[in-house]
């Protein structure tokens, strides 16, 4: 392989792992505030016919992912009215919210399947640092949301562990009871954290449909919602592992669509499309080992409804 | 007064909610039929928003599913591996294990049973028909067991792994039909020769309807048999509800959690057995329309009860059923998932109730 091929690859490995970064982060948001929300495939698919839609209809794709982002909240607080505030099983509530969120994007997808997208997310040269030998191609010649994607990843870092915000949000997905004992808004801030969380999501999903296909597709996530959610306990709940996590992902994506592409026939392509379902699983044993080893695990009431009655 | 109350107050009404000491048998059985009816509005308020008219499309779906005996009977065909899969997921969420991998256990079963078929095509029926059976069973119970070992041993979220798997099953299934096992007689359709006749289940009449519905039945008696009966079953119950509890009386729960999903897969397997022994009598790309997904809708819907299971799944066929009668009017086929997810969202919202009373007070009348 020379090393223009192996550039592009891992420029691939970038944008194959963009959605799945913005779908981690969310779902480490929504859980870090206590709400474990399995309908990110859902909430995906209803972000990728959103944004398609409105950037067909308005020719820019940022309204396009701003529509996404909303879609995907939208989405985000049935969950969240179910979870919190009838304190229905969340993970029985996050799959149908998939289920739903696959059967509303079909629904509202139908007469988008076959365009392409008249203006998708443009690649922009970062002056100066895409000149960078290896770096530049690989990190900054990409889109906007890839760009965004490297500010959000820091400051979400900074807002959970050097900010007052931070550590409420951690209380409340730690001990909902103590926080609310301190005169935190337990109930309000699971649903804001559980809506943004959401909203990310539905970003994800526009990323696929405006920059990575670019073309709606009925169930084109693929199953990249679920793989986000097992990235979430690879990272340990961590942003800046996510991303790391997420371009190990999006390379393993990049590299079987690169064999497949470059005509390599010794193992069927069917096999390499089974490569991150099968990768997930093995990655989640090793990452459940490893925080079973250093005892860093889950926020301590994620999964859990608060009842301020059995406080 | 025992009960705590939490209150949420709008203007001078006071909403008060107050646990249910005990819950209320009426409500149980009116809160499923009542979500199914919201979904259902809700989703023809949507259909009607989007330009079609809901009452002509329900009317549509209901003359289609049920409105024949043809229609019967092809729902009666989509609700056995309903059942079968739904049986399965059920027993495993009864012990709180999120299987939601039915859907690649059921290929998994399609595809052993098809091995059977293909492999040993001169079998005798007495002997081909057992062998798919068991061949089908194991597959979807060993292809369920490879994520209940690390959930078992390490605590591995099953709700992603089991759902990975599903992706893989289906890939491989393709990757057969697609390749060393497409029939070369069959204009290059991803499919396989078909099976002989000593490999087909025996349907009712001129219908479809296999042999397929006996097994669900069947299941259904003995899964409910060895839940209320047996010790074996109280274990799973007790796991299920309080594993502090069952840990304490020396109950295991690793091996139960890795017995329960075993036989959880092998109902799922046992559907694709009986869906490519009874129906297709061949293996083929897209054997199962999401019956392992619906198979969950199936058994939340069913309270977990097994003979529910059953009952739900002729609902839930008919679904498909009369989904598939209304594309041909325009109505997209993933309307049907759309209302199938709205179903479960008013049944959790809905589960509220068998929980807590709710009702309105005016402030200050507070006993």
């Amino acid at each position: 392989m020379t090393s223009d091929q192996i550039i592009a690859i891992l420029a691939a490995a970038i944008v194959a792992g963009t959605p799945l970064l913005y779908a981690a982060l969310g779902e480490i948001i929504t859980e870090r505030a206590g709400i474990i929300n399995l309908g990110v495939e859902g909430m995906m698919l209803v972000g990728a016919v959103s944004g398609f839609t409105v950037a067909v209809g308005t020719g820019n794709p940022w309204f396009g992912v701003m529509a996404a982002a909303a879609a995907g909240g939208a989405m985000a607080s049935i969950h969240a009215f179910l979870t919190i505030s009838l304190r229905a099983n969340q993970v029985v509530s996050g799959l149908a919210l998939t289920i739903f969120g696959t059967g509303l994007s079909g629904f509202l997808g139908k007469p988008m399947v076959g365009i392409v997208a008249p203006k998708t997310l443009a690649i922009i040269n970062v002056p100066a640092l895409s000149s960078i030998p290896w770096l530049g191609p690989i990190f900054f010649r990409q889109d906007g949301l890839v760009y965004l994607s490297y500010l959000i990843v820091p400051l979400l870092w900074f807002y959970f562990y050097r900010t007052r915000g931070g550590l409420n949000m951690r209380a409340i997905g730690e001990n909902p009871a103590a926080a609310d004992s301190v005169g935190i808004n337990v109930f309000l801030l699971r649903y804001a954290y559980t809506v943004i969380g959401g909203a990310f999501a539905g970003v994800a999903g526009a990323y696929l449909s405006l920059a990575y296909a670019p073309t709606w597709l009925e169930n084109m996530t693929a199953g990249r919602g679920w793989i986000a959610v097992a990235l979430v306990i690879f990272a340990m709940w961590d942003p800046v592992k996510a991303m790391l996590g997420s371009y190990l992902f999006g390379g393993i994506d990049a590299m079987g669509f690169r064999l497949q592409a470059m005509g390599i026939n010794v193992i069927s392509p069917f096999f390499l499309k089974m490569l991150p379902y099968i990768f997930t699983v093995i990655v989640l044993i090793i990452a459940t080992r490893q925080s079973l080893k250093k005892h860093i695990g889950a926020p301590g009431s994620l999964g859990l409804p608060y009842d301020r009655e059995e406080r | 007064m025992s009960n705590k109350q939490a209150e949420l107050r709008s203007g001078k009404l006071t909403l008060t909610w107050e646990k249910r000491q005990l819950s209320s048998p009426w409500l149980s059985a009116a809160i499923p039929i009542f979500s199914v009816f919201m979904a259902l509005f809700l989703s023809g308020a949507f259909l009607a928003l989007t330009g079609f008219n809901p009452l002509e499309i329900y009317g549509a779906m209901l003359d289609g599913a049920f409105g024949s005996a043809y229609g019967i009977s092809e729902t009666l065909v989509k609700a056995i591996p309903l059942a079968l899969a739904g049986l399965g997921v059920a027993l495993a969420f009864r012990m709180l294990l999120w299987n939601i991998g039915a859907e690649g256990q059921f290929y998994m079963g399609a595809f052993a049973a098809s091995w059977v078929a293909l492999t040993f095509p001169d079998l005798p029926t007495q002997i081909m028909l057992p062998a798919m059976f068991l061949a089908g069973a194991l597959a979807g119970g060993v292809w369920a067991l490879i994520p209940a070992i690390p959930r078992a041993v390490l605590g591995v979220n099953e709700t992603i792994t089991t759902l990975m798997l599903n992706y893989v099953a289906i890939l491989w299934v393709d990757y057969l039909v697609y390749g060393p096992w497409r029939d070369p007689a069959g204009f290059n359709f991803p499919l396989t020769a078909p099976f002989s006749a000593a490999a087909h289940l025996p349907t009712y009449g001129a219908t479809r309807v296999h042999f397929g519905l006996v097994f669900a039945l069947i299941g259904a008696v003995i899964i409910y048999i060895v839940l209320q009966r047996t010790k074996w079953g109280y274990e799973i119950r007790v796991i299920g509800e309080n594993q502090t509890a069952a840990r304490y009386a020396g109950m295991s729960i690793s091996k139960n959690i890795m017995l329960v999903m075993f036989l959880s897969g092998g109902f799922a397997g046992l559907a694709g057995m009986s869906e490519v022994s009874g129906i297709t009598h061949r293996l083929q790309h897209g054997i199962s329309s999401g019956y392992g997904y619906t198979a969950i809708i199936v058994a939340w819907l069913s309270k977990l009860n097994p003979f529910t299971i059953i009952a739900v799944a002729f609902l839930l066929g008919g679904l498909l059923v009369g989904g598939y009668n209304t594309q041909t009017m325009g109505v997209p086929s993933a309307t049907v998932s759309m209302i199938q997810g709205a179903i479960l969202f008013f049944l959790l919202g809905g589960e509220l109730l068998t929980r807590y009373r709710i009702y309105f007070t005016r402030k200050g009348e507070n006993s």
